[in-house]
Order: C-alpha cells, then structure tokens, then sequence
C-alpha cells in the first residue's frame, strides 16, 4: 500500500480516528484564535491591528475591526467550535480509534463508509472556511442562523450572500458525515461485539458513543431537513420561513405565508440533542478515567447507562427551552420548562456517581485524572446555572444576555473540552505508543482550569447586569459602560488560557520525538484497548471496571483476563 | 492536594463574586420586577448551597482519598443512594419548574384588571418606533413599504386610512407611572428583541406576528432598551430609552404630541 | 455495503439505521408542512398530476419484480434472477424519469418551487425521494453488472437482499408520500 493509500484514504478505523483528531486540532486552535480575536475587539475597539487588516481586508480597514466583521468571527466561531471540535473529536476521532478495540472488533462495520464520512467532513470544514474569502465575508447571522436575516440574502447584512449559503452547504455537508458515521457506530456496537462483552459488560464510553450515535442518527436528519428548507428560500423564491410583508433595508421582499418560528423549531429540535451529542462521549471517558485513576469501579453503572439512555430520549423532547421569549405559545413555555428541568436529574445522578466512584478510592492524580476531576467541576458549575436557564420565568431576563453564553461555555465548551483532554492524555500512549510529558500536562491543567474561570464566571456577572450577547460594541448604553472593567479581565483571562493551550500543543508534538516507548498498559487498565495485541479474537469474561476486586491477585482485572490464576 | 486546593479557591472566589453583588440587576421598578428578584434569589441560594456543598465534597474527596499507598475500597455502587439522590434531585427540579411556572403565568397568561393603555412597538434594523393611537384609541393601517423617516412617516402608515391621521409615532417610549401598558410588539424586517433590564421582562419581536406584552412601570425614571435578539451589524446600537412619567406630565406630553 | 467479509446481518442493521435517519428526514418536511400549513391562510393545495399514479404503478412492479428476482437467487436460480433484476433497475429509471416528466409537465404548467407553499413541500419532497433512489439505483446497476458476470449466487446474495429492501422501503416511503402530497394536502 503507498502512503495515499495508508495515511490520506485509509480504510482504518485507527487512521481514521487520528485523522479526525488532526483535522479538529486544527479547528480547534482557529476558533480559539477567532475568539482572541473577539475578546481583543470587545476591549480595544479602536485598536489598529496590522495582522486583522492583512486577514481580513475589508472586514478590518485600516486595521480596526466593523461590527459585522465581529459577528462574523463569531458566528465562525461557534460554528467551528460546535461542529468541528465538539462533534469531532470525542465522536470522530476517539470513538472511532477506540470503540472497535474496546469491544474487540476488527475494525468499523463499514471501514469504507467510515473513509467517506470523514472526508466528507473534512470538505464540510474547508468548505465553511471559505465563507472567509468570499464576497462579503462570512456569514453574520450566528450559529443558530435565525431567519429572516439568514433567509433573505445580502440586503439584511454583509456576510449575508454567498458567505450565508457556503455556512447552509457545509452544515449540510456535515450533518451528512455525521450520518455515515453514525450508522457504522451503531452497526459495529451492535453486531460486532467480541464473544462475552454483553452490552451491559461495555466500557461506559462505547455507551457513551452508541447512545451519541443514535442521537446523531435523529437529530442531523432533521438540520439537514431545516437546511434544505432555508436554501430553498434563500435561492429559490420559496416561504417557508419568511412572512408576508418584509421589507428590509427599505427592499421589499415579497415573500409570503412562512414562519421564523418554524426554523427555530427545526434547529433547536436537532440543536438541543447536539449538545449532548458533545458531552455524551466525553462523560463516559471521564467515567473510565474517574474508576482507573481512583483503582474502584465505577460507582452505579448501571444507572449511568440508564442515565445516558435517559438523555438520550429526552433530549428529543426540551427543544423549546431556547424559544421561551420567541413568541412560542406560552403554555408550550411551562411544559418545555418541566421536560427540561427532568432532564436536568440524569446529570445530576450522573455527578453523583462520579463523586461516588472517587470516595473511597486510591486516587492517582495524573494529568488525565486532573482533567477528569476539573471536569467534575466545571460540570457542575455550568449545570447549576441550565437549572436557571431552564425556568421559563427568570429566561425572561436572562436569554440572549452573557449569562447564556457564560453557561454554555462552562458546560458544553469548558467541560466537553475537559473531557477531551483527560481522552488524549489517557489514549495518547495507546494512539502514538509515546507518554505524554506530565509536569507539561500539569501546568497546562491548573493554568486552564483556572483561565476559564476568569472567563467565563465574569460572564455570568454581565449577564445579571444584563449586557446582551452578539454586541459588538459596548459603548452605545449607558449600563453597559460600567461593564467595562469586567470585560477587560475576562479579555485578558481569555489571551492567558489560549496562550497556556500551545503548552499542550507542544506537549504533543514533544512526545513524538521523545524514543522512550510507552508501556503496554501504563495506567493498569481493564478494558480492551490495553490487551496485548493478538490475532485471535479476545474473549470478555467480565465488566469493564474491576478494580480492587477484594482477592484478586492485582488491583484490576482485564476483560479477557481469563481467569485469576497468577502470570 | 494541590488541586483540592485549587478547586477550594476559585469556589471561594466564585462564591464571593457572587455574593459581593458588585456587577448586579439595576433596581426593579415594579412588583413583577421584586418578585423575579426575590425569586432569583431563591434560586442563587439553593444553587449557592449546592455549589458549594459539592465543589468542597469534590475537593475533601480529592484531599482525603489521595494515593498514600492504600487499597481502595471496593463497591460497585449503592442503589439505595441512587434511589435517594434521584428522588431528591427531580422533587427539587420540579419545584423550581412550578415555581417559575407560576410566575411565568403572572407575565403571560393574566389579564390586567383594568385596561391597558395600548402602545405598538416595532423594531426595524437598527431603531425603534413607538406609536400611540391618538384620541380615536386606533391604531392606523400600515404597509412597511411606506415606511420612511425622512417624509415624517416612520411607520409607514396608509395616509388614505383615517384611523392614522391622529396616530403618535415617537423613537422614545413614554409611558404613565402605575398605569398598565399593552404593547404590541411588531418587526417587518428581522427579528428583534425588546428588553428593559428594570422591568425584567423581555420579548422577540417576529415578522409576520402582533406580539402583546404587558408591562407596568411605577417608578418615573429614565430607562435603557437594549435589542437582545442578532438582527445585523448595528445590532448593537439598537437602542431607545423608556421614559416613564407621572400621570400629569405624561397627558400633558400626550397633549403636545396630538397638537403638532 | 458490498465489502466481502461483512456479516449479513451487520448489513440489515446498518441499513435499518439508515431506514431511521430517512424516516426523520421525510418526518421534518412533514411537519414543516403541517406547521407551516397551519400558521398562515396562504395554503391552496398541493400540484397533482395524473402522471404520478403512473409512476406509482412502475414502482410498484418494480419492487415486485426486485422481490422475484432476490427469491430467485436464493434458490439458485440465476438466470431468472438476472432477467427480474434487470427488469427491475429498467422500471426503477422509469420510475425516476417519469418523475421527471412530472415535475417538466408542472413547469410547463406554471408550477414551480416557489409558486405556492404546496408546490414548494411537493418540489422538495419529491426529489428528496428521487435522490434517495437514485442512490438505491445505482446499487442495483451496479449489482446487475455483477450479476450477468456472474458474480452473485445464493451465498452471494447480501447485497441484493439488502438493496431489494431498501427498494421496498423507498416504495413504501413513495406511498406515504403520495397520501402525503396528493391527498392530506389537498383536504380542506
Ligand atoms: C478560549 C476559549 C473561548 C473564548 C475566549 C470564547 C469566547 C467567546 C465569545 C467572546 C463569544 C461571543 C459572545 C457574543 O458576542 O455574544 C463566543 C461565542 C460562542 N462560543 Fe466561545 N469561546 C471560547 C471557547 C469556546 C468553546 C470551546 C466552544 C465550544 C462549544 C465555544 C462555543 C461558542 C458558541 C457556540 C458561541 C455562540 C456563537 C453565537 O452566538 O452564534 N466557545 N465565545
Ligand atoms: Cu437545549
Ligand atoms: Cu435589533
């Protein structure tokens, strides 16, 4: 096989698994950069910057950013950042590296369907990128693309013509990526189990991707639905979503007989369940790594895969949580109000099992364990302020004000991206055969740990004050003013944590040099990934966390450990 | 241990940000306003205790359980706790969705007992309209496509329609102290979010629907609306200022407005 | 889907997940239909042409002849498979052609996407459909190419099995469509 072959169109799941992960590494510092870029204009609004003018010569004349400049920058990043980090890694690139050999299958059951959807993926994020370059720039509508303004083209903003259509095709490139992948994770979790692992026997992360998986299987069939609908109106005269009697910028619209509302519906329908779709992986990595580092198993598994399953099918049903004040009936309001509230409880089970598991335990605190408790936190943090969120009476002041955007930082940013790093310091060994250095991998901790606190909690202060989100300038109300001092700290908490991320950067690409080969199973391990490779088919004889099995010869004991007789 | 400690100062610090109150709500200017704060803090104080109870449980954990070379103790879980925590979490969720039900209902679903004074607001990229009906108590026909700030007519109301001839259009809300207000909340471009932090309420505005919202300010004064739904590049400067008066001052502007 | 080494029954479950990614596909058009249907006064049907009902009839055999011709091959009976799917793919691009008369006939008519919401849910609809079995048609080109190299046989039948489902499933979701379009739209 030549490299083409091998490394760019590999069938492999774990070639596959790493090529996600590069491609949303490199996402993930650009929206980082975007946000800089964001934090920097919020602070310094006058500021001259050459590298903005060079980047972005009409969006940034003479160097000082526009306002739809800002939107666009943030529409880009919350778009890069949902889809290509938070999709992507904990799904893309961890699940398929790992679900396979956790389960003790040769490869995805359709390695040539996986080949597809990354690529598919990939064009999906070269396409968005291209919003950039366009005329008009990138799209300025925000991640949600609320229409009029996203259905009616050039004439309701800049960004707004071709930058607005290329945002619709790469979603819809991504939603189909998403697809393909979630069929091949649902077939191989289903019809590929090695002999003895039982479902109820699965690490907790394959019930973490199988449960995302059918979620995704759900929700991107109706974005691409909604995404077909808003090109139809915007290229083809249609009104699904435009009512009669726009006139926009003085141009009448001529439209007739759609709804706003409709699209909302469609997009909160797949943009609820999205945000589990994020965390659901990563809760169980975060699971696994709790019970390895504190050598116990994990506490209540069982009601943590119920509670997964939980999520899972109510995530389906508490979309309208986002449409409180958008005009929905407001009956609808107070029952989307008490959905999401019981939904609010499998979270909270879910932390309390995860406090469960460390007590009483030896705990090991390395880097990945690090993560995994900072988690913990964060978690626990962003929930408290959704339980906020979700009554429908204290939304009347908060939605769209930075309390929201202060929450679901700390609980889908912060804590999917936690969850990411406690995956890669734990599989790292697995993935490259190399440690990563922990000294490094410490100091990146703490620094981020406490960086995005000083971020985002400040955010939630502004939000009380009341500053609404997606403003590009504070400058224009008088109450926002008296913001000013706690926007710039949280602009220049926002320029430390991104800088402390290039620590983790390096991290990477030290270990790589570095010649001294991992151990087979650094971090004495039981599931299947850390099983010395064989040709056979493994064999699972027992559940995925036992530790500290009172008689047991060692302190774990690996599913294909056949018996307890010494070696 | 270092990281319990870590995890044991930024909640101190998280605690007394919020405690110190120093970036906060400005005054409420009504009863619904006192009570969202009076509910509000309910709300910080159940989930203060919870913050805190689990964020020092997280860090005592990391502190006492630390490898000192010990066994770990072996459980595979306990469904009586499980059962306890699960019952406990959904009776306290649940009582915070009533709770706020209730007050949602206050907002949306009750009537005033006396009429309210009907104002229509519409938002347009990036400015406000604030149009009172006049001595007839209608409100003109209009057609966005009249719409034109230069020719006295930011409403674009039909001049051939007589309900509109002594139709107020004003970019500043006024409104009369105690005295209960219906708006109507209309777009014809994009959405838009009408929001005035003292009143602790706010609404989209939606192409293509009559939005009512009601409101009440008691307290005169001088205060900021913020559009709080993306609606383009000057979506940040969409701004207008609710001046609410005193009964007297706000007929005798009323008066002034009718005579022009 | 027709990778050696793949079990069988991993096939039908990839497939049976797809059936379900479609199903929400077509469920979201559906109510943003009825959604959209009754949020404004602007709803005056959807096109109807007496065309469709012939398309409907070439489906129909088509899945008929499909379902024949997998029976054959299950029993060994090459050369009758090779005819039945043959015949099959052949009504299956009639089926796709004739909905392209259909929508040519509309536009002839003055019917187009953004005529009226319901020609618009019809417009989109009915080429969703036709994409998803343009899909399944190229699978059974590809299969019939295979078939007359004789490349297929009752231990070789995954795929056939598979698409021949798929097709049924595209024909019951062609029904539905049909109800959807021709008469729940029309309904006063
Ligand atoms: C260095 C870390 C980060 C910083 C400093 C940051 C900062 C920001 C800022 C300033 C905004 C715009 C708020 C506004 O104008 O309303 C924003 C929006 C957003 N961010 Fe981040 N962010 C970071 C990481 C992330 C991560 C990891 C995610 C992943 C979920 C994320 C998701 C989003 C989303 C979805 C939006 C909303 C975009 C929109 O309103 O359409 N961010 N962020
Ligand atoms: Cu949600
Ligand atoms: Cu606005």
């Amino acid at each position: 096989m030549n490299f083409l072959g091998r490394y760019i169109f590999s069938t492999d799941h774990k070639i596959i698994g790493l090529q996600y992960f590069i491609l949303a590494l490199i996402a993930a510092f650009t929206g980082m950069a975007l946000s800089v870029a964001m934090r920097f204009h919020l602070s310094y609004p006058e500021a001259k910057v050459k590298l903005f003018e060079i980047l972005w010569p009409n969006g940034a004349p003479g160097g000082v950013m526009t306002p739809e400049l800002y939107l666009a920058l943030m529409t880009m990043h919350g778009t890069i950042m949902v889809f290509f980090l938070l999709t992507t890694v904990p799904q893309g690139g961890f699940g398929n590296y790992f679900l396979p050999l956790q389960i003790g299958a040769h490869d995805m059951a359709f390695p040539r369907l996986n080949m597809l959807s990354f690529w598919t993926t990939a064009l999906s994020f070269l396409v968005l990128c291209s919003a950039f370059v366009v005329e008009g720039g990138a799209p300025i509508s925000g991640w949600t693309a609320y229409p009029p303004l996203s259905a009616v083209g050039p004439v309701a903003g800049p960004g707004l013509g071709q930058g607005m259509t290329i945002w619709v095709v790469s979603i819809a490139l991504f939603s189909a990526g998403s697809l393909m992948g979630a069929i091949n994770f649902i077939t191989t979790t289903l019809e590929l189990r090695a002999k003895g692992m039982s479902l109820l026997r699965m690490p907790l992360t394959c019930w973490g991707w199988f449960s995302t998986a059918i979620i995704s299987l759900f929700a991107f069939a109706v974005l691409i639905a909604a995404g077909v609908l808003l090109l139809m109106d915007r290229e083809l005269g249609t009104s699904f979503f435009l009512p009669a009697g726009l006139v926009i910028n003085d141009k009448p619209i001529g439209r007739a007989g759609g709804s706003p509302l409709l699209w909302q519906h469609l997009f909160w329908f797949f943009g609820h369940p999205e945000v589990y779709i994020a965390i659901l992986p990563g809760m169980g990595i975060i699971s696994t790594v709790l019970a390895t580092f504190s050598r116990k198993p994990v506490f209540g598994y069982k009601a943590m895969v119920a509670a997964l399953l939980f999520i899972g099918f109510f995530g389906f049903l508490v979309w309208g949580h986002h449409m409180f004040i958008s005009g929905m009936n407001p009956y609808s309001s107070i029952a989307f109000s008490v959905l999401t509230l019981i939904i609010g409880v499998p979270s909270a089970i879910k932390t309390f099992n995860w406090l469960g598991t460390i007590w009483g335990g030896s705990l090991h605190l390395t880097t990945a364990m690090l993560w995994a408790l900072g988690f913990v936190s964060v978690f626990v943090t962003g929930g408290l302020t959704g339980i906020w969120l979700g009554q429908p009476a204290l939304d009347l002041y908060f939605h769209d004000t930075y309390l929201v955007v202060g929450h679901f930082h700390m609980i889908m940013g912060v804590a999917a991206v936690f969850a990411m790093f406690a995956g890669t310091y734990y599989w790292w060994p697995r993935m490259t055969g190399r440690m990563l250095g922990e000294t490094t991998g410490k100091v990146h901790f703490y620094c981020t740990f406490i960086g995005v606190y000083m971020i985002f909690i400040p955010m939630h202060f502004a939000g009380i004050a009341g500053n609404p989100r997606r403003y590009s300038d504070f400058s224009q109300f008088e109450f926002l003013r008296d913001l000013k001092m706690l926007h710039l700290g949280m602009t220049h908490a926002a320029f430390f944590t991104a800088a402390v991320q290039f620590l983790f950067l390096f991290n990477l690409l030290w270990s790589l040099r570095s010649r001294a080969k991992a151990p087979a199973n650094p971090w004495r391990a039981t599931t299947l990934e850390w099983a010395t490779p064989s040709d056979e088919p493994p064999v699972v004889y027992r559940g995925a966390y036992e530790f500290s099995t009172p008689g047991a010869r060692r302190d774990f004991r690996m599913q294909n450990e056949e018996e307890d007789t010494g070696t | 241990m270092l990281l319990a400690i870590v995890i044991w100062g930024v909640t101190g610090v998280v605690t007394a940000g919020f405690a110190t109150k120093r970036w906060w709500f400005p005054a409420p200017i009504n009863t619904h306003a006192a009570a969202f704060d009076s509910y509000f803090s309910a709300n910080l104080i159940f989930s203060g205790i919870v913050f805190l109870a689990a964020q020092l449980a997280l860090g005592w954990l990391i502190w006492r359980h630390r490898n000192r070379g010990q066994q770990a103790v072996h459980s595979d879980g306990n469904n009586r706790m499980e059962l306890l925590w699960t019952s406990l979490t959904a009776i306290l969720f649940l009582g915070a969705a009533i709770g706020s039900a209730r007050m949602w209902s206050d907002v949306h679903l009750s009537t005033f007992s006396t009429t309210p004074m009907r104002i229509e607001a519409s938002g347009k990229q990036f400015a406000w309209n604030f149009r009172y009906p006049g001595a007839d108590g209608k409100f003109g026909k209009t057609d966005a496509r009249l719409a034109n700030d230069a020719a006295g007519n930011p409403a674009g109301i039909l001049p051939d329609d007589p309900a509109g001839k002594d139709d107020i259009v004003n970019a500043a809300l006024r409104i009369p102290a105690g005295r209960p207000v219906q708006l109507i909340l209309r777009s014809n471009d994009v959405l838009h979010n009408f929001f005035v932090r003292e009143l602790r309420v706010k609404q989209d505005l939606v192409p293509g629907l009559d939005i009512p919202l009601h409101i009440l300010a008691d307290k005169p004064g001088e205060y900021e609306i913020a559009c709080s739904e993306l609606c383009g590049l000057g979506h940040h400067q969409m701004r207008s200022v609710m001046i609410v008066l005193p009964q007297p001052d706000f007929d005798s502007w009323l008066g002034k407005q009718a005579a022009k | 889907m027709t990778s050696p080494g793949i079990s069988r029954q991993a096939s039908f479950t990839g497939l049976y997940a797809f059936f379900a990614t479609i199903i929400m596909l077509f469920g979201a058009f559906t109510s943003a239909m009825v959604v959209r249907r009754g949020a404004s006064k602007d709803w005056v049907g959807v096109p109807r042409s007496q065309l469709l009902w012939v398309n409907t009839g070439v489906l129909a055999l088509s899945s008929i002849a499909a379902e024949k011709a997998r029976r054959d091959l299950l029993n060994g009976h090459r050369m009758r498979f090779n005819i039945g799917w043959a015949a099959a793919t052949l009504l299956g691009a009639g089926f796709v052609a004739g909905q392209f008369a259909v929508w040519q006939h509309l536009r002839h008519s003055g019917v187009y996407i953004n005529s009226y919401p319901g020609s618009a849910f019809f417009y989109v609809g009915t080429v969703a459909h036709a994409l998803h079995l343009a899909g399944g048609w190229i699978a059974m080109f590809y299969l019939m190419v295979r078939a007359l190299r004789l490349q297929l046989g009752p231990g070789r039948r995954t795929a056939v099995d598979v698409t021949a489902v798929y097709w049924h499933f595209l024909g019951v979701l062609w029904l539905y469509l049909l109800w959807l379009f021709w008469f729940w739209g029309n309904w006063d």
